[in-house]
């Protein structure tokens, strides 16, 4: 039985190096530590800086909180001389507002049809947290965590999903269902074959 | 599609002869030592495309301490977009399959960092045992891996396809993919490092660059072949592609290949970062959109006859090209002469790496009468490249990443060459 136990053993890791013999495998760390003793605990400021990701459960939302009355304010200063006063682009930008087309369009058999915040993306989390890492262009992460709220909401209400005076925070931005959200589905490509998929 | 299309591809300027100048630098040159001033003067013969009449009468250029190219030699980028651009890859001025790192397509959202190596780290943190930020150097004392891998741009091939023109070269057609040898670190082995809890599903990639580029990747694809890599044939990574470490996703679209890679959070979701929702997903017919589209399509492209070639004679040609696929190995390309009504099988004349540019060739003999060339890839999976009717009736007409049909190459009865679209 021991036996029996060893050749299949062995059997099966050659198999599994066959079948991996084209992908770089990990080279082995010494037993005793896969750290190899390289790499440091980074500093919990450090990690707080960096750690600047916001999931759609809103994990990561900082304190703070705005409305789109306020949101109007920040971008006109700090977002319309690119994206347009109302959010409507400046080529080649595209717009970041409007419901036309509406969700449902069939944007694979038209040209160039905007697709917006309203029209396409899928959650709310994901304009803060893109605001936050890259916008504005020239002076990216320069936003306070207001502000950011702020212009997340004046962004919503103007692709007409949230009212004028609803507050954003790290509780309530989570929770704004957005219009697209069950557009998308998973890839069904990746295994290949002979059908073009 | 997000990278803007270069309007002017071809514009790769031809050196000229300058008679004067040949006799110029010949008779200074004749008989002569080697004296400052005439290497001075056998400098400037190598700055300038003009050559000696008989180089084996004329001492050549002394040694030098970075080579370059042939003055004769000029093959550029075509840089389009300022701080959200892109660079392409000129395929019809190359050969083989390794692309110069010089010449590597470059894909930038918010322009190319300046990075000092020695204050870069690459932290991993999240649901792992032992949060770890490692150094450059780090990086380096860890097992090497070597490999050579394509990455393309999913955008590559779309503008082509919008807007196709006869005078686009294979730069402007497929000009978003490149092929290296790349060296760094197996993400398994960093990992292990760290110690991956058990509810980990997928890791958040995140760039220093002013975009703070960020996207996820599934575990499974991180513990597979996902490789930190420093080096790029050879060499530390150029800033355009990653300076000094990126991530490399062999077969996954470029995007996904975070570059100047700073941040690695290991996580049981999805970040659902704007490049993986509103970007880098893929509509389809009927008002649903494809996400988390990550293989590239098996795809091959004909650079040889291409614009702005021309051919100038009847006779044998070499029809040449390289195909690639994100499944795996490319296992066959056929060829058409004849706008697709029949086709050979071109040869592989140095075998395929998986998931790498694989250099496909058949010779023809042009009767020199106009033909149109194709080519078409097959993969290990048995995925063949489509026709454009068939990916059109498939994905639509407008799609913007992903684009994989053949394309088509018109030879005048002049021997010039036109790109013929698809």
């Amino acid at each position: 039985m021991r036996r029996h136990m060893a050749s299949w053993l062995l059997a099966s890791s050659l198999l599994l190096a066959a079948s991996c013999a084209d992908a770089p495998r990990d080279a082995g760390a010494p037993s005793v530590d896969p750290t190899y003793g390289l790499g440091r605990t980074p500093q919990p400021e450090r990690l707080a800086a960096l750690d600047i990701d916001v999931d759609t459960t809103g994990h990561g939302l900082p304190v703070g909180s705005g409305t789109a009355t306020e949101g109007a304010t920040v971008f006109a200063a700090q977002c319309a001389s690119c994206h347009g006063a109302r959010g409507e682009g400046v080529a080649p930008v595209p717009p970041l507002v409007g419901r036309t087309p509406n969700v449902g369009y069939d944007f694979a058999s038209a040209d160039r049809a905007p697709r917006t915040i309203g029209n396409y993306w899928p959650y709310a989390t994901t304009v803060f947290d893109y605001v936050r890492r890259a916008m504005p262009l020239n002076t990216p992460g320069s936003l306070t965590a207001n502000e950011t709220y702020a212009v997340v909401a004046w962004l919503l209400q103007q692709n007409d999903i949230i009212a004028a005076d609803a507050v954003l925070d790290a509780t309530t931005l989570p929770k704004v269902t957005m219009p697209a959200r069950g557009i998308f589905v998973p890839d069904d490509r990746q295994n290949g074959g002979p059908t073009f998929r | 599609m997000d990278a803007p299309v270069p309007q002017d591809p071809s514009a790769t300027p031809r050196p000229t002869l300058s008679r004067r100048a040949l006799v110029r630098t010949g008779g200074l040159i004749a008989g002569a030592a080697l004296t400052p001033s005439l290497m001075r003067a056998v400098t400037r013969q190598a700055d300038s495309a003009s050559a000696p009449a008989d180089p084996t009468r004329v001492p050549g250029a002394p040694s030098d301490s970075l080579g370059t190219r042939s003055a004769f030699e000029t093959p550029r980028l075509t840089p389009v977009g300022v701080t959200s651009g892109s660079s392409w890859t000129p395929h019809h001025l190359l050969h083989g399959t390794i692309t110069p790192a010089d010449l590597h397509f470059q894909r930038h959202h918010n322009g190319i960092p300046v990075i000092d190596p020695t204050q870069h780290t690459l932290t991993i943190h999240g649901l792992v045992e032992r949060p770890l930020e490692f150094t450059l150097e780090a990086l380096r004392r860890f097992p090497s891996v070597t490999r050579t891998y394509f990455i393309e741009c999913s955008g590559n091939g779309g503008r082509a396809w919008n807007n196709p023109r006869p005078d686009m070269s294979p730069q402007v057609v497929e000009g978003l993919t490149s092929n290296s040898e790349w060296t760094g670190v197996a993400m398994s082995t960093l990992l292990r490092a760290v110690g991956v809890k058990s509810s980990a599903t997928w890791v958040v990639a995140e760039g220093s660059d002013a975009a703070v580029m960020a996207r996820s990747v599934p575990m499974s694809k991180m513990l597979d072949d996902a490789l930190v890599v420093y080096a790029q044939n050879g060499e530390a990574l150029r800033p355009g592609n990653g300076y000094p470490i990126r991530l490399l996703l062999p077969g996954y679209e470029g995007n996904m290949c975070v570059k100047w890679l700073h941040r690695l959070e290991v996580v049981d979701q999805p970040l659902m970062s704007r490049e993986e929702t509103s970007k880098y997903t893929d509509p389809l017919p009927g008002g649903t959109a494809r996400q988390f589209s990550f293989v590239m399509d098996v795809k091959s492209l004909i650079t040889s006859p291409s614009y702005p070639g021309q051919l100038p004679e009847k006779g044998w040609h070499a029809v040449r090209g390289i195909a690639w696929s994100g499944r795996g190995r490319v296992t066959r390309v056929d060829v058409s002469t004849d706008g697709g009504r029949t086709w050979q099988e071109a040869t592989l004349p140095n075998g395929a790496l998986p998931l790498a540019h694989t250099r496909f060739e058949h010779l023809w003999q042009w009767d020199g009468r106009p033909a149109r060339l194709l080519s078409r890839a097959v993969d290990e999976t048995g995925a063949v490249q489509p026709t454009a009717d068939e990916y059109r009736r498939v994905r639509g007409k407008a799609p913007g990443y992903h684009y994989s049909a053949i394309r088509a190459w018109d030879v005048a009865a002049d021997g010039t060459v036109t790109f013929g679209g698809g």
